[in-house]
Parts: structure tokens; sequence; C-alpha cells
């Protein structure tokens, strides 16, 4: 059990939350949960997995810097968590669960006394059934309608009509009309038939909302990267840790080797390695020491660093690229769903519809009664409840396909917008290549050399080492036992294996003739055995041509976009037959994007860079791996994992499959349309004709979309 | 139709039931966490026996 929430000073008990990086298991869990409340003034730990966080209550005396060092003692890095921990689209997932689950209750409960009403009773029997499901159901219509109810009558005080528009009309005259049949004792009430509706309505409404609560959560991970918080150095040598948005130019900051960087600055003190991938895309670490520029979102590799503030908050680069993107002019954001196309057009045709067939009745010389039960019961009939369920529950089971391939989908319109592609663009380093140094030839072939080779290179942390350490494991090469590994900075590796010696260096170093590059060539001997020469560079991604065929056969031209110089362009985009574009700057590819957008043409942009960004915000739908820069997978609709570039022409097949099924799905609802509105216009449809035709056609439309399941292939 | 004045107030009562629970468990912040629910199964926190 917890501690008691009082603690001697009086001072009571604060709350602070951070987001934790390398949550992973059970075991993470069990061990901040139970390690931080051993510190003396924690109360308590709670861990969500689900956004990696960790929320702490403590004594108002222990600072955030404590907690934080705490947590990094158990071996994790956090950071301060600020803002809204609650986003919107969750706020409105929450609120339309709630109203699906009055209205399932209603709706279960309402059919049941319906059904008795449908087997035959009559006379008392009928009409207290009728009073209690309208006991019933209208409380519910009045609570689960309101997302209808509201969104419906904003629409109309600007004099426009959306699809809530015929529901909410279509809702509120049905149980208007079922309590007055109530009131007179008649035969027919339809309270099952609206609450149904509603149901069925809010389960698409629902489905639709919590992919894109599910997509801003992964835009909210991206954010996370920026630390909330910075450790400033005040005059005369106190430390307090500052939110990142209370830096000023001028100040000392301290950033610990392993932290990021809080804003743009001056190296005051201290030598390390920058990753700088959140802005460059480059993967090499770059050296800094005093004097250097640093920039805000980059990681403090190994040293600890004393910076000068130069810019922060909104005066930073990253902040300067986020405007930049912003500014961009999105071609999504002009983009009508589907849904919301097809509403349009509905919506007109059911009220007019509804209206002539009351005019017709009252002409044909029936009363005011039978004319408006006729109306209503076009009206709920033609309620386009399998036409809502129709394009989300698509979405959401392609979605989920699509997650388990390892593709992510940021936004809910991606799919359609993926679909309907006609170009593709690809960036070249880090999109078609793996964007890290590889070892592209010269690793020998023997076995036992191999075996050697690995053990010697997963001694050292160099990069070049690094990379031929992961090669030969991808590949399965056992290691040989070593003994004695010595590494000499700036040269090499070497140990003894028995009573030879067996090297890993520079060239030179290694005993082969110097050659000037030291950064992609390596040599590796045993003894005095054969030499070998391994040479590094950005290796393409493995299935990059099956890729590309595979994007020809789907009817594209892809073509490379690059910064790169038309040497290494013209080696890769040969080795992949396709054309490409070199040397361009990023608003070069904003240009080639935007004269292919004029001629009516929608691209797609493949990127992972920073220079990407703007172009990626350009283009009609964007990708982006996730190993690219936090900026081009926030421009990006979609990010994939892997090493692997098939993502790509999987999406694509995946959001053609789908909108093939969404139009099937249309299809379908407006085909029962067809079949029951004539019906409900000779009268001759009763609330339980109405019933089986609404779950009916709901459960079809659902069904269709499961096929979806295997769409990632 | 005397079993009617019965068995529907009982049946009512038990989905209101419910219907409760579930806003309950809602509001209770249940359906926060649900990946981490998963995993919370594995933890080991037995005291070992006296």
């Amino acid at each position: 059990m917890n501690a008691p929430a009082q603690f001697d000073d009086g001072l009571g008990v604060e709350t602070s939350t951070f987001t934790v990086d390398g949550l992973r298991c059970a075991g993470c869990i069990a061990k901040l949960e139970s390690g931080l409340p051993q510190i003396s003034g924690v109360v308590s730990a709670r861990v969500n997995f689900t956004s990696k966080r960790v929320r702490i209550d403590h004594a108002a005396t222990l600072a955030d810097e404590d907690l934080l060092s705490a947590i990094d003692r158990l071996g994790f890095k956090a950071q301060l968590f600020v803002g809204d921990s609650d986003a919107a689209a969750k706020r409105e997932s929450r609120r339309l669960m709630t109203a699906l689950a009055v209205a399932g209750f209603a709706a279960m409960n309402v059919m049941l006394l319906s059904v008795s009403i449908w087997s035959g009773a009559d006379g008392a029997t009928r009409t207290l059934f009728h009073w209690l499901s309208a006991a019933i159901a209208l409380p519910a219509i009045a609570y689960a309608g309101r997302p209808f109810f509201t969104s419906a009558w904003s629409a109309l005080r600007y004099g426009r009509t959306n699809m809530d528009v015929p529901i909410s009309i279509g809702v509120t005259l049905t149980a208007a009309m079922s309590l007055y049949e109530t009131m007179i004792g008649g035969a027919h009430a339809y309270f099952d038939g609206a609450v149904m509706l509603l149901f069925f309505l809010l389960a698409g409404r629902f489905l639709d909302s919590a992919m894109r609560a599910r997509a801003a959560d992964g835009v909210a991970a991206l954010m996370r990267r920026v630390p909330g918080d910075a450790l400033v150095r005040l005059r005369g040598g106190a430390t307090q840790r500052r939110l990142v948005a209370e830096l000023a130019p001028g100040m000392l900051m301290l950033v610990a080797a392993g932290e990021r960087i809080g804003a743009d600055g001056v190296v005051e003190e201290g030598h390390s390695n920058v990753d700088c991938s959140l802005v460059t895309g480059e993967s090499a670490a770059v050296a800094v020491s005093i004097g250097d520029r640093v920039l805000a979102g980059t990681i403090n590799l190994n040293g600890p660093l004393t910076i000068r503030v130069t810019a922060a908050g909104e005066a930073t680069m990253v902040a300067d690229i986020a405007r930049l993107m912003e500014s961009a002019t999105q071609g999504k954001g002009r983009y009508v769903r589907i849904a919301d196309r097809a509403s349009r057009l509905y919506a007109p045709a059911v009220h007019s519809l509804a209206v002539l067939s009351l005019v017709g009745w009252l002409i044909a010389g029936a009363g005011l009664h039978q004319a408006l039960t006729v109306a209503v019961a076009v009206l709920i009939i033609t309620c386009p409840c399998a036409l809502g369920l129709a394009v989300p529950i698509a979405q959401v089971v392609a979605a989920g396909a699509l997650m388990r391939a390892g593709i992510l989908l940021k936004d809910g319109s991606a799919l359609e917008r993926l679909a309907a592609a006609d170009t593709v663009l690809l960036d070249k380093t880090g999109t078609v290549t793996l964007g890290r140094v590889e070892p592209l030839a010269g690793i020998p072939t023997d076995p036992f050399e191999r075996g050697v080779l690995l053990s010697l290179s997963r001694a050292s942390r160099h990069p070049l080492s690094v990379a031929i350490a992961g090669l030969l494991e991808r590949q399965g090469a056992l290691p040989v036992p070593i003994a004695d590994c010595v590494e000499q900075p700036g040269l090499g590796v070497s140990a003894r294996l028995g009573d030879r010696v067996v090297r890993l260096g520079r060239p030179d170093w290694a005993g082969a003739p110097d050659t000037d590059d030291h950064e992609t060539i390596a040599a590796f001997r045993i003894d005095r055995g054969a030499l070998h020469l391994v040479t590094f560079g950005d290796a393409m991604r493995p299935d990059a041509a099956a890729a590309i065929a595979r994007l020809q056969r789907q009817g594209f031209t892809p073509r490379l976009l690059s910064g790169d110089s038309a040497r290494v362009v013209d080696t890769i985009s040969d080795a992949l037959g396709i054309a490409g574009g070199a040397r361009m700057t990023p608003a070069d590819k904003y240009r080639v994007i935007d004269e292919i957008a004029a001629d009516g043409r929608k691209v797609l942009m493949v990127g992972d860079g920073l220079n990407d960004g703007p172009a990626m915000k350009r283009a009609f739908v964007a990708m982006a791996p996730a190993s690219g820069t936090d900026v081009s997978q926030l421009a990006a609709d979609l990010v994939f994992f892997g090493d692997r570039l098939m993502p790509v022409p999987i999406a694509i097949a995946a959001a053609r499959r789908t909108m093939r099924v969404v139009r099937q799905n249309f299809a379908l609802a407006i085909g029962y349309n067809l079949l029951a509105v004539p019906l409900a216009i000779a009268g001759q449809v009763t609330p339980l004709i109405a019933a089986l035709a609404m779950s009916g056609s709901s459960l079809l439309v659902v069904a269709n979309a499961l096929r979806l399941r295997g769409a990632a292939k | 139709m005397t079993g009617l004045v019965v068995l529907i107030p009982i049946a009512l009562a038990l989905g209101l039931a419910g219907l409760g629970a579930f806003f309950w468990a809602a509001r209770s912040g249940q359906f926060e966490d649900l990946d981490g629910a998963a995993l919370r199964i594995l933890i080991e926190e037995d005291e070992p026996l006296p």
C-alpha cells in the first residue's frame, strides 16, 4: 500500500509526469513502480505503458531534477512532460464511447420489448410496452444523439447541411411520431429503429475517432523528442531546471551526455559529439568543441557541455523549419473526405424524397397523420446507417492490417489520398538507401575469418566497427574466441588469436598501403595472412529493386529527387532503372512537386530528411521511414518501420483495396436503399422491416470490410 | 402478464447495472493504459512465503 499522503513538513503532495524512453516490458514497469517509492519523499509511481509516461506523486520538497536523476539511476532516460495530457481526439473518443454505451443499452432493451410486439402482443400489453420503450428510448436519444444534434445545428446555423442533418431530423421526427402513436394507442412505434440507428451511427463515428486519436498519439510521440526542460546555471553557480519556454538568449545551459539540447547556442565549455539526425538526417555524429554552434533538438552524445543560449523557443532553427512546413500550401488541407462528399449529395436527396412523399400522399387524399407516418418511414429507411459505417470500418480494418505490417497511418484520410496518387517521387539518402554506413565490399568469405572479424569488431564502438558487427550478426557468423583486445583510438582494434595478432583498423596501421580515406575504408588482417580491405558506403535498402519493380507494375514511373552529386545519384538510378534528379535543394524539390501538381497530378513523396519536409508537405500524400528525421515523420501521412522499401508499394496496394471496399460498401448501402425506399414511399414499411433492413445492411457492410484484414500484402 | 411486472424491472435493472459499471470503469481510468494492463499480469510481486 502507499505511504500516507502527508509529510512532516506539511507541504503536501505534488504530482509530476515524465515521459520515459526505453519502456519495453513488464519488468520495466515493475522496476519503476517499485524502485521510485523507495526514494524518500516519493509516495507512489504509476506507469502508463501506452503513452510511455510515469506519473509520480511526491512531496513538494522533492524537485523535478531529483526525480529525473532517480529515474536515471533506475536505468531509464526521462524528460519532464508538460502540456495537455489529453488530446482533443481522445476526449472526443471517450464522449462517443459513453454515448455508444447508452445507445447500445437502450437498443437492446427496446428491441426486447419490440420483439414481443412483433410476435403479436396487442391491446393493453402493446400500449404498455410502447410506453416502456418510450421511457427507455427518449432519454437515451437525448443523451446519445447529442453528437449529431450539435453538429447538425452548427451546420444549419451557417446555412450548410451535412450528414448529421438528415440523421437529426430523422431521429427527432421518428421519436416524436412514435410518441404520438403511443399516446393514441396506435400499432406502430419506431423507437427501436431510432435507437438502433443511433447505435450503428455512433459505432461508425467511434471507430473513426479512435483511429484519429491513435494517429494523434503517434504525432505526440514524435513531438516528445524535443525536451520540455533544460538545466540552467544561474549567476553564482547554482543550477536550476527550467522549462524550455523560459530559456532566453545569454543563459548558460548545462547538457549532460545523452540529453537532448533544448535551445540553439554556442559551446562555452566541453567537447563532445552531437547527433544532428533530427535536423540534418545525417546519422554520423558531429564533433563539437568550444565556440561551435549547436542546434535545439540535437542529442549530446558523450561529454557534458555548457552552452550559451543564442536562440530559444520560437526563434530556434527547428521552430523555423516547423513554421516553413506549416506555411507550405497543403494539398491535404483542401482534401474533402469521401464520406463528406457522399453526404453532400445524399442529404438533399433524402430530404426532398421525404417531403415529396408527404406531399404526394396528401395530394392522393391521405390524412395528415398517415402522410406523416409515411414520410417518417422514408426518413428512417434512408437514414445513412450503413453509409455512416461504410468508410470508417473499412479504414479501421485496413489500418490494423497495415500496422501489423509495420506501416503506421498518421492521418485518417491518408488511405483515400494514397489510393488516388498517380506519381511517385523518392528521396535517395535514407529512403531508397538505408542512410547509414554499411560495409559494401571486402568482408571475408571464410567462416573462420568471419568469426574472428566478428569478435574483433564487437570489441569497438567505432561506427565502422559497429557496422561490420551488425552485418556479420545478421548473416549468422559465429564469433571465434580471441584474447587481449586493445583499442587504439584513431588507429583500430587488435587482439591475440593463439600466438597470432589480428587487427582491424586504419589500412596503414593494419599493414596495407595507406589511403587518404579513413572514413570509408578499413583493413582486417590475421597476422601475416590475407589482407581484407573493407569499403563502406550508404547501402541500398535490400529490397529496393523489387519494391521499385512493384511500383512500376502498379502503373507508376518512380523518380529520384536527391541533393547528392550526379555521380552518386546516377549509380543508384541506373541500378534501379529509374530517372533521377541530382543536386536539388529543398526549394527545388518543392518546385518539382508544385509543377507536377499544376498538371493536375497527385504526387506521393517518400522522404526522410529535413530537406524533404517542405516537399512532403506540398505533396498530395507523403510517406517517411521511421528511421527518418522527426520533421519528415511529422510531414508524412504514413510512417513505415524496418529496413525494407517494400512497405511503399504494400501501402499503395492496401489503400487501393480499401477504397475498392469502401466503394462496394457504398454500393451495398445505396442498393439496399433503392430496394427499401419504394416500399417506404408506398407506406408498406413496418417497424419490423425497418429494423431488419437496417441491421442487415450494417452487418453486410462490416462483413465486407473485414475482408481487408489481409490487405497489407 | 403478472410475471412481466416483476421480470421487466429486473431486466432493466440488470442492464442499468451493466451500464453503470461501464461508466464507472471509464471514469476511473481503466481504459487509459490497455497495453500496460496486458503486461502487468507478468509482474512478479508475490511476497516470499513466511
